[in-house]
């Protein structure tokens, strides 16, 4: 066996499929279009080499820069609200009553697809029928705000509905990680006189650090590039309030047909997110691997 | 053994889930018409045919286009339709694609102006003025195939016609003595009354914006006639011209007198239709698709439906414009590929469906055909007599701004409008905005 796995012929025709795969349905795809955002095409007709004309006009449009501040914006909240999550997965791990039935409620949304969850906070965002509204008004404010229509709130109305989206996603990460750290150590901590709280600051958080710093560069990531909840329940309006930067590459390649642009926009997208993770890697690198 | 089951459960459900997904897919996916499969001989000829009512969503359209078909095969022997039928999205995607590829069908759906701009200058569809000028001649109502134009060359012959009629809730008209107004003037006063009775004066979804640009449209139609947009569209006229900046003001004081409802910015469509249907909105600008809501359809209470009304859309006084102006458009149209190799069979085809299609449409779908409809001793609700009458006598349809422009434009154009009704931009800046972008494509 290990003289067959040590041939390189043989590694080479296992490892084929994945590489075809991968190389056909991403690096290929990156690729092209990183080529079409040197055109102008609108996704029919001829295209036309423009070169990095794209890209200037990128730079100086001033809704693209706008969403992208969203986009950071929801990076930056996305990010912030780990902290929740981690707290509420300290709780979880540890030995509470109904934790196992708590955790499956956090576990839903991360069920429903994202359309059914925008469907659902539209429903609780409407303005006049929403449940929401409804229940500001029982308890007494007058003229309760038009959420999604409301330029100056629509956007953190959506950013609500998303950290509950992947709460449960995170949540079951952290619960994971700290259902794997050896109960000795905790044992060892309350013998020396530790409180609860100190157990999960000092010792229980340490420990897992590793996976927080995924859950970092997954929340940045994730956010720079969302989508779905946003298209489906403002389109990025009124007037780009919640516009980011994927819905605004989705406006221009296919409601305006600048395939050529939206996959300038694309391509830039790609580029930030490389550059955030690699800073993101940098700040969070320790020396230290954990072993338990 | 156990660990064994657990295999043949997993397996189990992946081939089940492959089996489901393959069923998902053959549904709505594409389907062919397999009446045609007798009469294949070398001597006969298929037209491959692209339409987008998928028997589950569009049940009466679906049905209508299979008889239509059978209807066509039965008088030609030699000729075979074979129908592919996709949901409107996915159908606007694969036209692209399949165009990219030089592979269209025979015979397809098209939408005017706007869409057709691509495909028409990529020299895709076939001129279709021979059967305007001959069989077709004088079929079709005045400024519909005209849509499907594009430098005095037809491309399309257009199915639907919609225009947009102002349509109100009766019964709260009557429960708070508003009249049914006639100018903008008696319609300020008739939303001012049911804005201080605590009624909601007009149901908008312009989260969608092209329902906000249809507002804008009349008023700007009213106040200045309707050259006036379509001039400033066409670069004859300029989009600062004082009529549609007053449109614009107009615009603003409705939205500043409370007239539409709350939140509308962030309202889809179906929300704002949705208010209309329970009673919670007096009024909504919507075309005559939304008949079938008003009329037919079950699922809405009797009450409701019996207490819905129209009205045509009021004039402005001291305005350019008549009250039989209409703004509206075909829907769509069928077009034959130019690079067809059964060109002439294709042509019959179109022509034949648009006649037949004419006949059946109202009655059978409720469809208003874009060909004229001769309202006597035909067996409809009052209120699709009454609009298909005041279509005959119609003055002018004005195509929608949006479907007019091309796609960079008409963005632009609805994002404007939502600005507008969100009071973040003065009309002047409205105007401004719209005309550095249509003059900027010039």
């Amino acid at each position: 066996m290990n003289k067959v796995m040590s041939n390189k012929a043989v590694i080479a025709l296992y490892v084929l499929p994945a590489f075809i795969l991968i190389v056909a349905l991403i690096y290929g795809p990156i690729l092209i279009t990183g080529y079409y955002g040197l055109m102008d095409w609108n996704g029919i007709g001829a295209m036309t080499f423009v070169g990095l004309e794209n890209y200037t006009q990128l730079i100086k449009d001033a809704q693209f820069w706008q969403s992208a501040y969203h986009s950071f914006l929801l990076a930056f909240f996305s990010t912030l609200s780990l902290v929740p999550y981690l707290a509420i997965s300290l709780i979880l791990a540890g030995k509470i009553k109904g934790s196992d039935l708590l955790r499956k409620i956090y576990l839903i949304p991360m069920l429903l697809s994202s359309v059914a969850i925008a469907q659902l906070w539209v429903k609780i965002y409407d303005p006049n029928n929403g449940m929401l509204n409804s229940f500001l008004t029982m308890v007494g404010v007058e003229n309760p705000p038009a959420w999604l229509a409301d330029t100056n709130l629509v956007l953190y109305a959506i950013f609500v509905a998303i950290l509950w989206q992947y709460a449960g996603f995170y949540i079951i990460i952290y619960y994971a990680a700290l259902k794997g750290i050896p109960e000795s150590l905790v044992e060892a901590a309350k013998i020396d006189g530790a409180n609860p709280v100190q157990i999960a600051y000092k010792i229980k958080v340490p420990l897992i650090s590793g996976v927080i710093k995924v859950t970092v560069v997954l929340a940045i990531v994730g956010s720079l590039k969302y989508f779905d909840l946003i298209y489906v329940m403002t389109g990025g309006g009124p007037n780009g309030a919640s516009e980011v930067i994927a819905s605004y590459m989705y406006k221009k390649a296919f409601d305006t047909f600048d395939f050529g642009y939206g996959s300038a926009i694309a391509f830039f997208l790609l580029l930030i997110t490389l550059v955030v993770t690699w800073i993101t890697r940098k700040l969070t690198a320790s020396e230290d691997e954990i072993q338990y | 053994m156990k660990k064994g089951w657990h295999k043949v459960i997993f397996s189990f459900a992946i081939v089940s889930m492959f089996a489901l997904a393959a069923c998902g897919g053959n549904e709505e996916g594409s389907e062919d018409n397999s009446t045609s499969g007798e009469n294949e001989s070398d001597s006969s000829k298929t037209i491959e045919f692209m339409h987008l009512w998928p028997e589950g969503s569009s049940k009466q359209h679906h049905e209508i286009v299979n008889s239509i078909i059978d209807e066509f095969e039965t008088d030609h022997p030699d000729v075979t339709v074979d129908v592919e039928i996709l949901g409107n999205e996915q159908y606007k995607e694969k036209l692209k694609v399949l165009s990219t590829s030089n592979e269209l069908p025979d015979v397809g759906m098209t939408w005017a102006a706007g869409f057709l701009d691509p495909y028409v200058s990529g020299n895709m569809f076939a001129p279709l003025d021979d059967i305007l000028e001959g069989q077709l001649q004088d079929k079709f109502v005045p400024g519909t195939a005209e849509a499907y134009a594009i430098d005095d060359t037809t491309y399309g012959l257009p199915l639907e016609l919609n225009i947009t009629p102002l349509y109100y809730n009766s019964a709260i008209f009557e429960e708070h003595g508003v009249e049914v107004p006639s100018t903008f003037e008696e319609l300020k006063v008739a939303i001012q009354t049911l804005a201080d009775a605590g009624v909601t004066p007009i149901a908008l979804g312009n989260k969608d914006r092209w329902t906000g640009s249809m507002w804008y449209m009349y008023l700007a139609d009213r106040i200045g006639g309707p050259e006036v947009l379509n001039n400033a569209i066409d670069r004859t006229g300029s989009f600062e011209d004082p009529a549609l900046i007053k449109a614009a003001e107009e615009v603003q004081e409705l939205v500043d007198m409370g007239a539409f409802i709350n939140g509308f910015n962030g309202l889809g469509n179906d929300e704002a239709k949705g208010y209309f249907i329970n009673e919670q909105a007096a009024m909504y600008l919507m075309a005559t698709w939304d008949l079938p809501e008003w009329t037919t359809n079950e699922d809405n209470p009797q009450e409701f439906r019996d207490s819905v009304e129209y009205t045509k859309f009021p004039t402005v006084e001291g305005g350019e414009g008549d009250i039989n102006s209409f703004v509206g458009g075909p829907g769509v149209g069928l077009f034959v590929a130019e690079n067809s190799d059964v060109k002439e069979e294709a042509k019959e085809f179109v022509t034949f469906f648009v006649e037949k299609w004419g006949e059946r449409s109202v009655t059978d779908a409720g469809v208003i055909p874009a060909t004229k409809v001769d309202t006597e001793g035909i067996d409809l609700p009052q209120m699709y007599i009454d609009i298909l009458n005041d279509l005959n006598e119609a003055s002018n349809l004005t195509l929608y701004a949006d479907v007019q422009m091309s796609a960079g434009v008409a963005d632009v154009h609805l994002d404007s409008i939502q600005a507008l009704f969100g009071d973040a931009i003065t009309p002047e800046d409205f105007a401004k905005q719209q005309e550095d972008a249509l003059a900027a494509e010039e």
